[in-house]
């Protein structure tokens, strides 16, 4: 009889520096599927907006790199664009959100197969204001066109615009067997 | 924001959690990714923004040629 289960097999609160980078390395094959679960803060607000968008990258291939994606994104009042986006994927709250962290969920079935690998993502990026532009989420359906097994997640907060996941950014990653 | 952009890495297997300041490869990718992202934003904007003259033109010249507004509307919105 299947006794499907879901262990923790790592999680961290980012520390008072930030992080521009989060990687989650070393992950073990032993599972089924791998679900993140990713509650995120900038700690800046570059573009002058209540949220910004983060990204991902698998195995050190570096941000969105064999990765494709179908999007629907949301800036809160109506749909913004379905499509092929890619870098536009998940989203945080930032600086002009004093107290908001966002939620992120990731789900990679099969991560071992030798098959390339689908990835999906809900992500929401979350503003009690009551004017502008009030929120941000995306459903996504990623493809990774690669055959070798997922062993490291990195998550990208564009340091390179001057930002990184803010101080009590959570990440939890979990394996799931089917039996 | 730290001076310093950092890199946080936690091994699955020893649980073991390095933090780093980011590499210049790192951070030179990620100015790329933003500046990429950047282009890609105005280029949309642009086109937009071309559209957007373009249907205003179009509506001008149908309400010279004397359509009423709903007229107008109901061919171009």
């Amino acid at each position: 009889m299947a006794n499907p289960t879901m262990t923790l097999i790592a999680s961290n609160t980012v520390g008072s520096g930030g992080a521009g980078n989060f990687t989650f390395s070393s992950i073990p094959a032993t599972y089924t599927d791998l679900k993140v679960v990713i509650s995120p803060k900038a700690d800046s607000n570059p573009y002058g907006e209540n949220f910004i968008w983060y990204e991902l990258g698998i195995n050190g291939q570096g941000s969105y790199v064999n990765i494709t994606s179908r999007d629907i994104l949301n800036n809160g009042s109506s749909t913004v664009s379905s499509g092929t986006n890619n870098s536009q994927t998940m989203f945080m709250p930032t600086t002009a959100n004093s107290n908001n962290f966002g939620s992120t969920e990731l789900y990679f079935p099969n991560y071992t197969s030798s098959n390339n690998k689908s990835i999906s993502v809900d992500s929401v990026a979350e503003w009690n204001g009551s004017s502008g532009t009030n929120n941000a989420w995306g459903l996504s359906a990623l493809l990774w066109s690669q055959t070798s097994t997922i062993s490291s997640l990195t998550f990208y907060a564009r340091s390179g615009s001057g930002t990184s996941f803010a101080q009590y950014s959570t990440f939890y990653l979990y394996g799931i067997n089917n039996s | 924001m730290a001076d310093n952009p950092q890199a946080v890495e936690v091994n699955c297997e020893t649980g073991e959690v390095v933090t780093r300041d980011l590499t210049a490869e790192e951070i030179a990718a990620s100015k790329k990714a933003a500046a990429d992202f950047a282009a890609k934003a105005k280029a949309d904007a642009d086109a937009q923004a071309a559209a957007d003259a373009a249907k205003a033109s179009a509506q001008a010249k149908l309400a010279a040629l004397g359509l009423t507004a709903a007229e107008v509307a109901a061919l171009v919105g």
